[in-house]
């Protein structure tokens, strides 16, 4: 078995992202992914010593972060001092005892197995994200997941539209590719 | 009619459009242009399906991302537990 090597001067670019959205499909708040996330690197920084180098450094964290997040809802719920769980349950005054429309079927809700085959697409989509240049990657994930304004990428990056368009339209295409034989 | 105003567009140009189109950045004639070439361009059809697919998985993977200005906190705030920790 290889062993790997730990380096946490790279953590923050190579795995923020992608701890980020772990968490995100989980917790459904951002400012709440990003603390937990944050917390991950701090205690990965602290038990670091412990790494063995069995797994891969991005495995290792995602197992922290595991923790993390399941003490992140023990605490909520021991804080409302209550029994039950509670994940993102409307609590609304306003909807208290309307119970019907609760348990009235949904066709449109997302199915169990309709958010699994999702979380699946978005390491698939992860991965090969992973795999695009640098700046590819940049400017793509901004246009796209972002959803910033051309021109706003534009001043940040410090590219013209048309060198944007250039970028973009490469990533797509060795995006689609990648997905194809990946997903599909 | 001037070189922008002619109705048929090559496929370079056409690909950009797509691309804009999935961005919602297309003018209108843009779009009536693009169409029109998809009409007789079988590759460009190929592209253009592909292209609004990935779209929809985009859109279906609810990927989300760190902006920079948060990615950058978030290493101000390493960096510092960094130094403590040499």
């Amino acid at each position: 078995m290889t062993n790997h090597q730990i380096n946490p001067n790279k953590w923050i670019d190579l795995y923020s992202d992608y701890l980020f959205n772990y968490t995100i499909t989980r917790v459904k708040d951002r400012n709440t992914a990003q603390d937990l996330v944050q917390d991950t690197f701090f205690a990965g920084l602290k038990s670091m010593k412990n790494f063995k180098g069995e797994a891969s450094e991005r495995t290792w964290l995602i197992s922290i972060l595991k923790r993390k997040i399941i003490d992140h809802y023990r605490k909520i719920n021991s804080k409302k001092g209550k029994a039950e769980v509670r994940i993102a349950f409307n609590s609304d005054s306003e909807n208290e005892g309307d119970w019907m429309e609760q348990r009235v079927a949904d066709p449109f809700d997302k199915t169990a197995e309709n958010n699994i085959e999702n979380t699946e697409l978005g390491i698939a989509i992860h991965n090969c994200i992973a795999k695009l240049p640098e700046k590819q990657a940049q400017v793509f994930k901004m246009k796209t997941i972002l959803r910033y304004d051309t021109e706003a990428i534009c001043n940040e990056l410090d590219i013209t539209a048309s060198n944007l368009w250039v970028i973009i339209h490469r990533a797509r295409t060795q995006l689609a590719s990648c997905l194809e034989k990946n997903w599909f | 009619m001037s070189e922008k105003n002619r109705i048929f567009m090559n496929c370079t140009e056409a690909n950009h459009t797509c691309n804009k189109t999935q961005y919602n950045d297309a003018s209108f004639w843009a779009k009536i242009k693009l169409n029109v070439h998809l009409l007789y361009c079988r590759a460009c059809r190929k592209y253009s399906s592909n292209n609004a697919k990935l779209t929809k998985l985009m859109n279906n993977s609810e990927l989300d991302f760190l902006k920079s200005s948060e990615k950058d906190t978030m290493k101000h705030n390493f960096d510092e537990e960094l130094a403590k920790h040499d």
